[in-house]
């Protein structure tokens, strides 16, 4: 990332884009929700009662899935030469309401260790939170927790 | 030197860029919506515009991609659009300015992928290659411009 002037701490306003289709919390994965699973459970970056969750399936299939433990996700943006840092800063803080300190922190570890993890939860959640990334222009991936 | 883009006191944000600023930035919007439309699978700007989204995981990306691309296309033209119909307006409400911001960062992405820019990138790497040359200005100038664009909606 480039190295950005100095800039003036405020607040970040709440929206960028219309993400009209995304708002609704869609269900990307074929995966059945897994049972047991508390709506607002997951993602550190939604404090509960803002969570955005997928619809409860009330009609679960019976199988294996149901007592396969729900594993969870993390999102990883990496590294790249052409974002600026003001600008990954203003986003993890817009997307994901960190304070500033954390967004910088976040920004710093993409450009000092080459990635960072700046959300985890459920794969759903996770799908949502990489859409809006990639809508940003950042370099965004997710993966099971290992 | 007075800052491109302030915020407003009377609400939105006051554009201050020279007409000759605005002159170069008349072709950009059309050049950037040619490749998206173009769908080309292949080149690398847009393999950028839409990275995989699982590192491990091709089929699922492949999925992934089916379901958001077209919401991600529109959304990034609908912010060429408004960048492009307010070219040479003198103030802008937030949400037109929120859509230069992701315009031009659209378009720095689409220079550097086409430069092949590295953080360290100076004009000198680009000496004797007068179009190559030129784009890096360019780039250079979204940069400064974008950086301003963060600080107003930051501030």
């Amino acid at each position: 990332m480039e190295i950005p002037p100095p800039l003036g701490a405020g607040g970040v306003e709440a929206r960028l884009f219309p993400l009209r289709v995304f708002g609704a919390g869609p269900r990307l994965s074929r995966r059945p929700a897994s049972a047991g699973e508390p709506p607002t459970k997951g993602c550190r970056a939604y404090p509960d009662g803002v969570a955005q969750t997928a619809p409860v399936e009330t009609e679960r299939p019976v199988g294996e899935e149901d007592v396969v433990p729900d594993v969870p996700w993390i999102v990883i943006v990496w590294n790249d030469p052409i974002n600026l840092m003001s600008y990954v800063v203003f986003v993890f803080q817009k997307l994901f309401g960190y304070p500033r300190e954390k967004a910088t922190k976040l920004m710093l570890d993409v450009h000092h260790k080459g990635k960072a993890v700046v959300a985890e939860g459920p794969r759903e959640r996770c799908e949502f939170d990489v859409s809006r990334l990639h809508a940003h222009g950042l370099w965004a991936t997710m993966q099971k927790d290992r | 030197m007075a800052a491109p883009i302030k915020r407003s006191r009377r609400g939105g944000f006051d554009l201050r860029i020279s007409a000759q600023e605005r002159d170069v930035l008349v072709t950009l919007p059309e050049t950037l919506r040619a490749l998206l439309v173009s769908g080309d699978a292949d080149d690398p700007v847009l393999k950028r515009l839409y990275p995989s989204a699982f590192a491990d995981d091709e089929e699922a990306s492949v999925e992934f991609d089916a379901i958001v691309h077209d919401d991600l296309l529109e959304q990034r033209l609908a912010a060429i659009d408004t960048m492009e119909r307010t070219l040479q307006a003198r103030h802008l409400t937030e949400d037109e300015l929120v859509a230069w911001l992701a315009a031009l960062n659209d378009l720095r992405l689409m220079l550097g992928v086409r430069l092949a820019v590295t953080e360290e990138a100076t004009p000198g790497d680009f000496a004797g290659d007068p179009e190559a040359e030129s784009a890096f200005e360019l780039y250079r100038y979204l940069s400064y411009l974008e950086e301003h664009v963060v600080a107003a909606l930051s501030g």
